[in-house]
């Protein structure tokens, strides 16, 4: 019975100590942790979305309130027309969130291109989702006011071989992406408006 | 029968060189090392796991109860691993995006988990330093030294630098998996060459 005790104390301890370890050292990270992402898998995700824009989407950018979180949506001006904005959403994928940037043309509410940004997906399977440019060209000029799924829930989107999980998680975040954008539109347009005054 | 503290450190440099010595750990050794850069970050990665879980395992011996000693080495490694993840993530994010997945499985590489259970649970904090360090330096100029093998024939190059005459042609066999297995049994083979006169 002395034994079991100690088993369980043991453990807990650790465990309570390795959970607030962790914790502290995520909190002295984040912050370093979000500008790394922006310059290195962001930054060349939203640059390759907007390739044809005029500004520097990533210096170009503003936030909103969206329920309790507050997002950051990327512009990209086209011919001093700032029509086009960018925002990353995740869905649930096979190895973690697969995290999606979906830039928009605010003008004919289409997709203009999207990109995968941070993800844990299998190399060879759910990771060829980043890798596969013919996967991620699918989304181009889809309308936000269809339902954006892959084929075998009826959608429009082909999955890739062997990762329907990833491709799935995938097609939820942009239509992640499209529910915010429909529901944030004046404000967006307001406020990509402004930036590019 | 008791090794001095050199002895204990030296080795890993050649008697007990993982994963050569010590076939251990051998997912991470065929996986990461197709260049010098990131076998040698791998290695510093598993260098800094492997002392910090044998420091901690080794002040922990006599608390843990051994019917859920692995546990307690499985919380104790993950924490490490988790640390290095984000760490990495926060300094070096460049690297972080090569070795990838790879990171998070240091935590089942047998490396750790055998040094943890085979030393450090029965010597002394000073010991398991030294032991720590020893296998931990052993594993990076290994998978250094199979990284460079690697990028020599594949790429042409060392770190990134071209040293091969221009008409060299890449060997590209090199660089895939078979190329992987390859390279290290002859360098196991190479080693056991030298080991047997």
């Amino acid at each position: 019975m002395g034994d079991m005790i100690k088993m369980v104390v043991v453990l807990t301890v650790l465990s309570a100590f390795s959970g607030g370890l962790l914790a502290a050292i995520r909190d002295n990270t984040k912050e370093q942790i979000e500008v790394q992402q922006l310059t290195f898998v962001k930054g060349p995700a939203i640059r390759e979305i907007f390739k044809d824009a005029g500004n520097d989407p990533i210096s170009d950018r503003f936030k909103l309130q969206y329920g309790d979180e507050e997002r950051s949506f990327f512009v990209g001006v086209y011919d001093g027309n700032p029509k086009g904005v960018a925002l990353e959403t995740y869905g649930k994928g096979y190895g973690g969130d697969v995290g999606l940037m979906v830039g928009i043309d605010t003008e004919t509410d289409k997709i203009i291109g999207v990109s995968v940004t941070t993800h844990a997906e299998t190399p060879g399977l759910g990771a060829r989702a980043k890798e596969d440019p013919e996967f991620s060209g699918q989304f181009e000029g889809l309308s936000l006011t269809d339902t954006i799924a892959v084929t075998k829930d009826g959608g429009q989107v082909n999955s890739i071989s062997g990762a329907t999980i990833t491709s799935r998680a995938v097609a939820n975040a942009a239509q992640k992406a499209s529910d915010i954008y429909k529901r944030l539109k004046p404000e967006i347009i307001e406020n990509a408006k402004s930036i590019a005054k | 029968m008791a090794k001095t503290l050199v002895q204990e450190f030296t080795k890993g440099l050649w008697n007990e060189i993982p994963p050569f010595r010590l076939v251990l750990g051998l997912c991470p050794t065929l996986a990461v090392t197709k260049s010098v850069e990131s076998g040698i970050g791998m290695g510093l990665a598993t260098t800094f796991v492997l002392v910090c879980s044998n420091v901690l395992v080794s002040l922990l011996r006599n608390v843990i109860p051994p019917k859920v000693r692995i546990a307690c080495f499985i919380i104790v490694i993950a924490t490490f691993v988790t640390v290095v993840e984000l760490v990495m993530q926060a300094y070096a994010y460049p690297l972080f995006l090569t070795l990838g997945i790879f990171i998070p499985l240091i935590v089942v590489n047998c490396i750790v988990l055998g040094r943890s259970e085979a030393f450090a649970s029965k010597n002394n904090l000073i010991r398991s330093t030294a032991d720590g360090l020893g296998i931990g330096t052993g594993f990076t100029l290994s998978l250094g030294a199979l990284g460079g093998v690697r990028e020599l024939l594949g790429y042409g190059t060392l770190l990134g630098k071209d040293i091969m005459p221009a008409s060299f042609e890449p060997f590209s066999f090199a660089i895939e998996a078979p190329g992987a297995f390859i390279c290290l049994g002859l360098m196991l083979c190479i080693m056991n060459l030298i080991g047997s006169k």
